[in-house]
């Protein structure tokens, strides 16, 4: 392989990483606060049809990427009523999102099918975009790239740095116990849910907006699933997340140039290794059993009622 | 303590007038009326259910009373929320601790702070530092609470509203997990906070704790206010007989049995803990006699799970020749091979281990029962509940009958319920914890004569508990636990509480090892 193929290769595997790293930063505070959202597949959809309505109609990405935000909180908002209000399973009620946001960006997208819009350019970075392959790889990507890096490391700080990350996993540990000190833990993973769903929006405007600049049926294709894995695999870790989800993209793009450089392996069994090889390296990052159990948070996918307290 | 209190002219802190809460089915306080003196320590007594616990968390905003009037400084005051309580200087210290395991000391008094708070006191590490030095605390800010004894634990949340500099606490029932020589540590710090005037509400129903530390007691019994006393003018007994009315005495103890045959034995048992917050076994060896009790005392989460889920076969790790039945190895059969051995056991968990919630009181039965009820594969139901029926009618299991669902029970009626199964199966060895936790006087006095019919029949019975006194009822020989270590097996009659409460803190680990260092 010689170096342009590689510096394209990286290239192109931070960009296929990034919608994952939307999703997976999103969830990973949604479920920190101890609410498993299953809904993630769904949520993206909406938001990748949405989003490119709302840029289609407008010719600004930018209302792309707002509509995007706001539909994927209409539907963690649903999704939020139903679980942290009424008590319903989050489990089923997650997978319901699933397949409503499925169905329905089918069907108000179909209008759409085959339009195509320009996305966002890309944005060279000045001199640093200059460095020979890195600055290829790394600083001449589209400004969602590089929000993504950012979301990441605010959300890193935040969570491992303040009061509000303090709060974020003491719900998610015992909310029991967060009430009993007086934190609204409701409130909490309402906002939590709700900032899930604004990841998952933008994750799927990326998809419809900048990697492949049109709306089809079901185009994510079960990303938001991959996502949720990652999340468990990185053990609620950011650093891990992020990881996990330019690997998924690096090993999505090695089994396209692998078949091009016309490997004598089945195409399916190809199409099988970003998943394989990042379940592999997570369950290697994560193998100290111990210390995982000290990172999942405990009250994971279990309700809370404050009026059944005491 | 007998001092009277110096300021008993100024008004109340707290006073409560007419505290009324309805519960579906249970009047939990009726009317109850109370009043706490700056640098007051004020006992709350009563037996299991007699509302002490919902009156607390009224106080502390857990729970809105129906009706009622709380008054503090004077003020009438509606405490709306357990912040709202803390704004006013109200700190609580919970029976099951209010801390996150996976955050540091130091982030869980954080997370109890207002950002004003926060503000005033600066560098929270060293505020936590000076207070503990101050009352000898001995709490480390960096430390994480998963890696804290019960014990430190309890500190912390004392810590807690320590930093907060509350002007009233209130501990639910703190003693019962500590070891005798923690409880004195606990005490020096509450005698500090009140001659510093910080009021103290504490709930116990042990007695003789009571009488040594508190200035006044108020008595509650089935939800009603029936007394108040100044606990030093009063003994253990008569107190007791406010609390319970005026039924049982309890007993002075039982007569003790020895047996000769070894039934059981457990050999070098030791094993890692299978959960982050579990407690390893290091070198158990204990062996059970036909016909006696042998009681393990320690302070919970000292390794007590872990030693029964290994004995039971929960934890079904293979422990080829570590636990012996009738001179079998029984290391590598399954829980329920064990059972059919003879092997019957009573857990601490009572709704989820010993009965399944959802199921009823027969369906229960059948669980560990199933020998006598199931022919080739069909459960002979009429048997079963006539089975079921007879327990509930032996062991005065208060329920609507067979049919009702386990987790419609009280605790303690669930308990009799679950002993009654267990000692039905008439076993070789039982092994059992906490029999009495949570059970009122008349049912824990039908457990301990079943327990004894039991061991007079002569099977052999493995007792665990966080009660001495209970103990020292029922064991023919006994033992401590500590950090998975197990001491010595005496004669219940050769050792003395205080003996056995210095294992509990782990004294005779260090002797074992300096007899191992010697030989």
């Amino acid at each position: 392989m010689d170096i342009d193929l590689i510096t394209q290769v990286l290239f192109a595997a931070i960009k296929t990483g990034t919608p994952l790293l939307f999703i997976a930063l999103g969830e990973a505070i949604c479920e920190k606060t101890g609410v498993l959202n299953l809904g993630q597949e769904g949520m993206m959809l909406m938001g990748a049809v949405v989003g490119f309505m709302a840029a289609y109609g407008t010719g600004n990405a930018g209302f792309g990427l707002l509509g995007a935000m706001i539909i994927g909180m209409v539907m963690s908002l649903i999704f939020g009523f139903l679980v942290l209000h009424l008590g319903a399973n989050q489990v089923a009620t997650g997978l319901a999102l699933t397949i409503f946001g499925t169905g329905l960006s089918a069907f108000i997208g179909s209008g759409v099918v085959g339009q195509t819009i320009t996305g966002f350019q890309p944005l060279s970075i000045p001199v640093l975009s200059d460095i020979p392959v890195l600055g290829k790889v790394l600083f001449s990507h589209d400004v969602m790239v590089y929000l993504a890096v950012l979301l990441a490391i605010i959300i890193a700080f935040v969570a491992n740095k303040t009061r509000l990350g303090l709060t974020i996993k003491a719900v998610g540990e015992n909310p029991n116990a967060a009430n009993a000190i007086g934190i609204k833990v409701l409130r909490v993973r309402y906002l939590a849910v709700m900032f899930g769903g604004a990841m998952a929006g933008l994750g799927g405007a990326y998809m419809s907006l900048v990697y492949t600049p049109m709306w089809v049926e079901n185009m994510t294709a079960g990303r938001g699933w991959i996502a949720l894995a990652l999340v468990v695999f990185a053990s609620w870790r950011i650093g891990n997340i992020v990881l996990g989800a330019y690997l998924f993209g690096l090993a999505s793009i090695m089994h396209l140039v692998l078949q091009g450089m016309g490997w004598s392996i089945s195409p399916n069994l190809l199409a099988m290794l970003p998943y394989v090889a990042t379940i592999i390296v997570m369950v290697i990052i994560s193998a100290d059993k111990y210390k995982e159990k000290l990172l999942a948070p405990r009250s994971l996918g279990k309700p809370f009622d404050p009026r059944q307290m005491a | 303590m007998s001092e009277t209190l110096k300021n008993q002219s100024s008004r109340p802190r707290l006073e409560l007038l007419n505290i009324t809460k309805q519960y579906p089915g249970c009047l939990a306080n009726d009317q109850i009326c109370m009043k706490l003196m700056p640098g007051e320590i004020h006992a709350l007594l009563g037996e299991n259910g007699a509302g002490k616990s919902t009156l607390v968390k009224t106080i502390y905003g857990v729970v809105a009373p129906d009706a009622g009037q709380i008054l503090w400084d004077g003020h009438e005051v509606e405490v709306k929320s357990p912040s709202k309580a803390r704004d006013l200087g109200i700190g609580m210290v919970f029976q099951h601790f209010s801390l996150f395991e996976t955050l540091t000391v130091a982030q869980n008094i954080e997370l109890c702070l207002s950002r004003s708070q926060l503000h005033s006191i600066g560098d929270l590490a060293e505020r936590i530092r000076d207070l503990s030095r101050t009352y000898g605390l001995n709490v480390d800010p960096d430390r994480f609470v998963h890696s804290l004894s019960i014990g430190e634990r309890q500190r912390v949340e004392i810590m807690r509203c320590l930093v907060q500099s509350v002007k009233l606490l209130i501990l639910d029932e703190p003693t019962s997990v500590l070891t005798p020589q923690e409880v004195a540590g606990l005490f020096t710090v509450l005698k500090k906070l009140s001659s510093e005037g910080c009021s103290i509400l504490f709930i116990s129903h042990k007695l003789h704790e009571v009488t040594e530390i508190c200035h006044n007691a108020t008595i509650l019994r089935g939800g009603k206010f029936v007394g108040d006393c100044e606990p030093a003018n009063e003994t253990p007994a008569t107190i007791a007989k406010m609390m319970v009315g005026d039924l049982a005495e309890q007993d002075a103890g039982y007569e003790k049995a020895f047996g000769e045959t070894i039934v059981f034995t457990a050999n070098n048992l030791s094993l890692t803990a299978k959960h982050p917050f579990g407690t390893a076994l290091k070198q158990i060896n204990f062996e059970l006699y036909k016909g006696e009790i042998l009681g393990i005392a320690g302070v919970a989460g000292n390794g007590q799970e872990e030693l029964m889920s290994i004995i039971s076969g929960e934890d079904n790790r293979h422990l080829k020749n570590m636990l012996t039945l009738d001179g079998r190895d029984i290391g590598t059969q399954s829980a329920g091979l064990r059972r059919r051995n003879g092997l019957a056991y009573v857990p601490e968990e009572r709704l989820g281990r010993g009965a399944v919630p959802e199921m009823s009181l027969s369906e229960n039965t059948l669980l560990t029962h199933s020998r006598g009820f199931v022919k080739s594969g069909l459960v002979n139901w009429k048997a079963l509940k006539e089975y079921a029926k007879s327990l509930i009618s032996q062991y005065s299991v208060k329920c609507h009958g067979e049919f009702s669902e386990a987790k419609s029970l009280s605790g303690g009626n669930l308990q009799k319920f679950i002993m009654g199964r267990e000692i039905g199966q008439n076993p070789k060895v039982l092994i059992c914890a906490h029999p009495t936790w949570g059970v009122d006087v008349g049912a824990a006095l039908a457990i301990h004569q079943a327990l004894l019919q039991l061991r007079d029949q002569g099977a052999a019975i493995l007792l665990i508990s966080e009660d001495i006194d209970e103990l020292f009822l029922l064991a023919d020989r006994m033992a401590a636990v500590c950090d998975g270590h197990l001491s010595p097996v005496v004669r219940a009659e050769e050792t003395s509480i205080d003996q056995i409460g210095q294992w509990m803190a782990g004294t005779f680990i260090n002797e074992s090892e300096q007899q191992e260092a010697l030989a």
